[in-house]
């Protein structure tokens, strides 16, 4: 994996997903230094491009490509754009895949969005004034928090130290401090979610490049690899409301896999649509136990600095989410932080990261996961 | 425990009125199979025939078995409430008009999941009942409340978005001159309606039943005549801004079919007091109503047709009323879109023949106009689009769910 590229989010931005997917295309291909010939592979994922896919994609942006795939997974879109864009790679179906995902924000896309999102969606929770996931996962929340006696200000600071990393970041939407008084002051939006623990929904992109060790090594270009990585998706069904993951179904073969431990771990990116998601995260992959998130956090220093460096960049909550490429801040960060450039989020000696995804809540519960542990070449 | 609804004051007259919002409308055409339950007031879900097991959204194969054969069937209401939030600034210009309003997730007791609007009085861990209704885009979504009775429980502010009820509300009712008619203005009255108005044209003629009319608190006799466009019109002008419900008790009903008639005249009668009264109604009453479908606790609800159940199946012995009838039902079915964007909701009583004199030479059973105003209360209070009154009328239904075509030779007798 190489060439990470963030293009620097808007709150709001009169341009279309096409327009945002087109510059982090050209921003992949400047700074891996080849022609956009090169990409014989291209992965997309937005909400907004209407009735675009990958193909309307190529002739748009005079690409021409021997493997294509557009995939609509939400949050776990990046996990598993970069699975299939490695099998890709691997059998020489294409030789430089570019993974890209990218949305607009006009003042009413969101909206649309939440209107079009799934059938389930449509038929089963837009007419209760669910009004986007923020009803779903206070439903999820509630029942999480009170199971396993975790508070609101457990999951604060979670959100309080994200904070405190993207006052790091330039690009980040958030660019103020956020005590855990004013977390826990916040206003209801629906109980027991307030306002910080919801993202801001943006227009942005991100993107990066997968190929083999070879390729990278002719381009001389410095590369990250792919240790191992899990996808799952409507797991656990049978659990009345939804308080794990798919991770915890194949956490055992991620760390299997990579030959690693939970502990090894330089840097952590989850997908952080809201804290009590990401504090699942921390015990699903094998972090701590279920039950033992909020203890977790309480005993660990979250930020750049710490003991537990966890969304370096701010992740989503405080730089912001721009659709289908929130499920891509977190594995684009990551691959800056083992390559050593994430400059002023740089985690010291960072060498190897995971990041996880997630997404799709169509009815009552996130439907898709997934999760990848990846090394540097300090590593 | 919720306070009772406290009587709206006067209207200040200075102040818009608030416009109605819908909420969400758009929905799988399988998942109509729940419009089709909250109409009737029933309790639908998808059961797979292979498996047993219930299905929840509307799905197009067993999540348990693959079977295509799912039907809805009717299904045990009880469940336990998991968990439930508040939302309090949702995307929604219907819901953040509304905010905070509460939902929850609910695990029914015969296994599905549902996503329900909750009674104020709904308790996280406790059972509920689910029912569906019919929201203010007369759409299906399930609503969940206690188990057992509460005080004052149908004055819950979200069950009162998806009801009718005549609690302090304005009632048109357009005959007083029927029993129906009169049975309705009695049954309002009881429901707690604040004014009853009763419409009874050539009011110079005395009827029976009248002495219960007049003079009575809260009962306004007023004159129409439904088949008179100018009549109507006028009412309308006096009255339109305050009706925000409207019984539609006109009754015009003459036996015969068409061969042993003469000419068109009983026939014209018939079209003119029923159909073309039905017209000079909704376009007098009709666009006021639509316009006050969020006008606060006596906003505009519904519309209630009191229809023959041979509208859907034409009875030869009544054969040229019975077509009346079907045009009315037509035209009910374009009412209801016409009223729709304003929340308010059209509610069809299908009949057998009614205890009255047109039908004395019919055999029994015959329906009570008490029964009638009794339905109207319930379907209001339920927020019924569709109700069959007496065992005429619900033997018709099911079997021309089973055989149209035995129900059209057996009518003929």
């Amino acid at each position: 994996m190489a060439a990470p590229v963030t293009i620097p989010y808007a709150r709001y931005s009169i341009e279309s997903a096409q327009w945002w997917i087109g510059r982090a295309l050209s921003a992949l291909v400047a700074r891996a230094g080849i022609k956009a010939s090169d990409i014989d592979g291209l992965c997309v994922s937005s909400f907004t491009m209407g009735t675009d896919s990958g193909i309307g994609l190529t002739q748009h942006f005079g690409l021409c490509v021997r493997w294509l795939d557009t995939i609509p997974l939400g949050g776990a879109s990046a996990i598993a754009a970069l699975r299939k864009a490695a099998r890709a790679v691997q059998a020489h179906d294409a030789d430089i895949v570019a993974c890209v995902a990218g949305d607009t924000n006009h003042v009413d896309s969101f909206r649309l969005t939440l209107e079009n999102f799934s059938r389930f969606n449509q038929d089963a929770v837009y007419p209760y004034g669910a009004g986007g996931a923020n009803a779903s996962f206070a439903l999820i929340a509630r029942n999480y928090m009170r199971t396993y006696g975790v508070t609101r200000e457990d999951v604060g600071r979670i959100a309080v130290a994200q904070r405190a990393n993207a006052l790091r970041n330039p690009h980040a939407l958030m660019k103020t401090p956020l005590t855990i008084e004013q977390y826990l002051a916040a206003r209801p939006i629906s109980d027991p979610i307030h306002l910080f623990d919801c993202v801001m929904p943006c227009a942005g992109a991100e993107a990066f490049l997968v190929m083999r060790d070879e390729t990278a090594a002719s381009l001389g270009l410095p590369a990250a690899r792919l240790l191992s990585t899990i996808e799952r998706h409507n797991a656990f069904a049978d659990d009345p409301m939804q308080v794990r993951g798919g991770w915890a179904m194949d956490v055992g073969e991620l760390y299997a896999m990579a030959g690693v431990k939970p502990d090894d771990l330089d840097i952590v990116q989850t997908y952080d649509d809201y804290p009590v998601i990401t504090m699942m995260q921390f015990e699903d992959l094998g972090f701590c136990n279920k039950g033992e998130g909020a203890a977790f956090v309480r005993q660990h220093d979250l930020t750049v600095d710490g003991d537990f460096p966890h969304n370096t960049s701010g992740g989503q909550l405080s730089a912001g989410q721009a659709g289908a490429a929130g499920a891509y801040l977190g594995l684009v960060e990551g691959l800056r932080q083992v390559l050593g450039e994430a400059g002023p989020t740089q985690v010291k000696d960072a060498k190897l990261g995971l990041a996880s995804g997630f997404g799709m809540i169509n009815y009552d519960r996130g439907l898709a996961s997934g999760a990848v542990i990846f090394a540097g070449p300090a590593r | 425990m919720i306070d009772p609804i406290e009587p709206p004051r006067r209207k200040n007259p200075l102040l818009r009125t608030r416009l109605p919002a819908s909420p969400p409308r758009a929905r799988s055409r399988t998942s109509h199979g729940f419009t089709r339950a909250a109409a009737e007031g029933r309790f639908m879900l998808q059961r797979c025939e292979a498996c047993g097991a219930f299905a929840y959204p509307a799905r197009e194969a067993c999540p348990a078995c693959l079977s295509v054969d799912l039907a809805f069937v009717d299904a045990p209401r009880r469940g336990a409430l998991l968990a439930e939030t508040t939302a309090r600034v949702p995307s929604d210009v219907y819901f953040r008009e509304r905010a905070p309003w509460r939902i929850g997730l609910v695990k029914m007791d015969c296994g599905p999941t549902m996503v329900a609007h909750l009674h104020a009085d709904c308790v996280e861990g406790a059972p509920v009942l689910m029912s569906f209704q019919l929201d203010k885009s007369g759409q299906a979504v399930a609503f969940a409340r206690p188990e057992g009775e509460t005080p004052n429980m149908a004055d819950d502010r979200q069950w009162r978005e998806m009801t009718a009820d005549p609690k302090f509300r304005r009632v048109l009712v357009t005959n007083g001159r029927s029993l129906i008619g009169q049975e309705a203005v009695a049954a309002l009255k009881a429901a707690g309606a604040k004014t009853v108005f009763v419409g009874v044209a050539e009011p110079w003629r005395p009827f029976a039943g009248e002495q219960l009319l007049r003079g009575q608190q809260g009962i306004e006799l007023v004159t129409l005549d439904a088949s008179d466009e100018k009549s109507v019109t006028d009412l309308a002008a006096d009255i339109g801004g305050k009706v925000d419900i409207l019984v539609n008790t006109t009754e015009y009903v003459r036996p015969g079919g068409l061969l042993d008639r003469r000419g068109t005249s009983i026939a014209r009668d018939e079209i003119d007091q029923a159909y073309l009264g039905f017209i000079n109604l909704a376009q007098a009453f009709g666009p006021a109503m639509r316009m006050r479908g969020a006008d606060g606790v006596n906003s505009s609800a519904a519309w209630v047709n009191i229809l023959s159940v041979h509208a859907l199946a034409n009875w030869p012995a009544f054969g040229a009323y019975s077509a009346s009838q079907a045009a009315c039902l037509s035209l009910s079915h374009c009412l209801r879109a016409e009223l729709r964007p304003g929340g308010v909701k059209v509610l069809n009583l299908f009949t057998g023949p009614v205890d009255n004199e047109w039908f004395q030479t019919v055999p029994p059973p015959k329906v009570a106009p008490r029964a009638v105003a009794q339905a109207i209360m319930s379907g209001l209070r339920g927020g019924l689009e569709e109700m069959y009154v007496g065992d005429v009328a619900e033997e018709i239904r099911q079997r021309l769910a089973a055989n149209p075509k035995a129900v059209e030779r057996e009518l003929d007798k």
